[in-house]
């Protein structure tokens, strides 16, 4: 069962030049219980897939197509207050990156708590929202004593499960991570990944990780969707994309990874840098990078096709073979 | 075996905390950040020495301290045998020359009103080693070639916000080099840059040391490239080195305790690897007032009693040039 199905979704900034095409075009599905991770460089559109899921996207961002369904309802064409109603915080909740400097400086971190609860659940009394906060609290394994502190007396590691904490806060079906880990230690990091993976079985969530760091997806994730340009590049079964990479983008990027177990390697990166989503080339977006770019590729855009069960790619290449 | 090019010897750098007016006068005690405190180690010509360890850890005051970036408060800095910690600043200038530093973020180490040109001319304008422009002028061309940021009249003239972040780390790698430096501090030069460009940047360094006999302080908290990098590594905690030796012999036999737990902690690119969860609890203390005995003692998953929290562990010397200072050991 899909607690989430996204259908070629659009998102479009509208700058001064043009459209910024950051999502054009984007399906993905998740099950309950599951998790998905997005992978991609920077610009790649990850995180405006997690602002247009919660419909938090700045005023110049537009959904300029396609669906996302969330228990059969379209959040698409739903209004500001059925969006608060039903979605936001109850349905689907996002932590977002740098979560360490998204709490409020100046007020107590159980207050914020509470607040999120009884902004989106009003008939909620105080003093019941305060003893979900120490719940939650317990949950994330802070002790709640803490709840009475200020975000400054917090170390990263604790701002970060405090900021889990609050997005669970009204039992969401699924939960968007933007950048989990990253500016956290990589002691303080696996911690947080455990307790993402732990939270996800008990809570029965969906999880979306978000991440450049495809090591962080292989640790959390049972599916990915490897983004480049706005689009997905591959996309399915964690284990089929991290043994049988198929798109050179992805083969690209797992050797830019090395395990720290391997033996010693020269690194491998992928030349060039992403392309310019204003003006987008035509076809491949990775034509430009690709070494096994043909002439196809800068005449048709690749369609995402199926190649064996559950591992979809887009690539001229796997296509012809 | 190759000659050794830098030796720091009880290294210390304790940052003294600001406290009240009223706290001073009534003779409260003075407060340190023991940020670098007593390490030693040496880094010899044409290799990769890594310094690794968590944020907080000292790493960068380390690199900075080398550089006399900063002023050390205690402890000797070797460069091919002399002294250099204790000599005033301008016999330092001499030095400067040797040993220079890539920053962690190219996008704020370098001016943005400069041109690539122009930045990467200005450690030659400094030194004054340059008789003419046309001389400058060849320096940086050939220097930016080699960086490859070819053809370089295309770079020149442009500004940083003008290239793509793994070129701008480039321009910050052909300022350190312009020298002809003999040593460069890498700290963290890939972690603000993206995955698929990062090895771009890490093998250029490589070809450098190859290259030039350039040896390199790369500074980390990133045990999978330090490994991959690497010739010998340093594990620092709370300003202390915890272990050290050759990369292969650290990574396929960690032995301090603290080693361990930072590489059970590094992801594994391989959703089919099960690794093993010994994720150690908490976070690293503060350096205001650091553990007693052994600094990794609160956290220590194999604590063996009041020995850890009491006696600061010995240096134990092993074989293959290998350092453990843990009480597991001695």
């Amino acid at each position: 069962m899909y607690t989430l199905r996204v259908k070629n979704l659009k998102t479009y900034y509208k700058v001064q030049r043009g459209f910024v095409k950051a999502v054009d075009g984007v399906s993905f599905d998740i099950e309950r219980g599951k998790a998905l991770g997005l992978a991609g460089e920077s610009g790649c559109g990850k995180t405006t897939i997690a602002l247009s899921v919660t419909r938090v996207l700045p005023s110049n961002a537009q959904i300029v197509g396609g669906q996302i369904l969330f228990k059969d309802i379209d959040i698409v064409t739903l209004d500001d207050v059925e969006l608060r109603r039903d979605v936001r915080w109850k349905g689907i909740s996002l932590v977002f990156q740098g979560a360490m400097n998204a709490l409020n400086p100046v007020y107590k971190v159980g207050d914020q708590i509470v607040e999120a609860i009884r902004l989106h659940e009003p008939e909620v009394e105080v003093k019941d929202a305060n003893e979900r906060a120490v719940k939650l609290f317990e949950l994330v394994g802070v002790d709640p004593t803490r709840l009475e502190h200020y975000p400054h007396e917090f170390s990263g590691g604790m701002r970060q499960r405090a900021m889990i904490a609050m997005a669970l806060a009204s039992n969401p079906d699924v939960l968007i991570a933007d950048e989990p880990s990253t500016a956290l230690d990589v002691i303080v990091q696996a911690q947080v990944l455990k307790l993402l993976r732990q939270l996800k079985e008990r809570l029965n969530l969906s999880l979306i990780v978000i991440s450049h760091d495809l090591s962080i997806i292989a640790e959390t994730c049972e599916k990915a969707a490897i983004m480049y340009g706005g689009k997905i590049a591959e996309y399915g079964d964690i284990v089929a994309i991290f043994k049988r990479p198929l798109h050179p983008y992805t083969q690209g990027l797992l050797s830019a990874f090395p395990g720290i177990r391997a033996a010693k390697t020269r690194l491998v990166s992928i030349p060039g840098s992403p392309p310019d989503l204003l003006n987008a080339p035509i076809g491949c977006k990775f034509a430009d990078r690709c070494k096994y770019a043909m002439a196809v590729c800068r005449k048709t855009d690749p369609p995402l096709l199926e190649i064996e069960k559950d591992h979809f790619v887009a690539c001229h290449l796997v296509n012809e073979a | 075996m190759e000659q050794e090019l830098i030796r720091v010897e009880g290294l210390k750098k304790w940052f003294p905390v600001r406290t009240g007016f009223i706290q001073s006068m009534i003779g409260g005690e003075k407060l340190f950040v023991k940020a670098v405190d007593g390490i030693n180690f040496d880094i010899r010509r044409g290799e990769i020495y890594g310094l690794a360890g968590e944020s907080g850890s000292g790493k960068t005051t380390t690199g900075r301290l080398i550089l006399r970036l900063i002023e050390p408060s205690s402890g000797k800095i070797f460069f091919e045998n002399k002294e250099i910690a204790a000599i005033p600043a301008n016999a330092f200038n001499p030095y400067r020359r040797k040993m220079q530093i890539i920053f962690q973020d190219p996008y704020e180490s370098l001016n943005p009103r400069m041109t690539v040109g122009d930045i990467v001319a200005e450690p030659l304008h400094v030194q004054k080693i340059c008789k003419d422009d046309k001389e400058v002028k060849e320096k940086v061309y050939k220097v930016l070639e080699e960086v490859e940021l070819s053809p370089p009249e295309e770079f020149v003239s442009r500004y940083p916000h003008e290239v793509s972040g793994g070129q701008r780390q480039r321009v910050a790698v052909a300022r350190a080099l312009v020298l002809q430096p003999e040593f460069i501090v890498a700290d963290e030069p890939v972690s603000m840059l993206d995955v698929s460009i990062r090895a771009e940047v890490l093998n250029l360094m490589v070809s450098l040391m190859e290259k030039h006999n350039v040896a390199f302080l790369y500074i980390t908290h990133d045990l999978a490239l330090a490994r991959h990098l690497c010739n010998r590594l340093a594990i620092m905690y709370l300003g202390k080195i915890m272990e050290k030796g050759y990369t292969e012999d650290i990574i396929y036999n960690p032995l301090h305790p603290y080693t361990r737990a930072l590489m059970a902690a590094v992801p594994v690119p391989d959703p089919e690897s099960k690794r093993a969860e010994v994720v150690i609890k908490g976070e690293i203390p503060s350096p205001i007032n650091p553990p007693t005995g052994c600094r990794f003692h609160t956290r220590c998953p194999s604590y063996i009693g009041d020995i850890c929290r009491l006696k600061e562990p010995p240096v134990v010397k092993m074989e293959n040039d290998r350092e453990v200072a843990c009480h597991l050991y001695s």
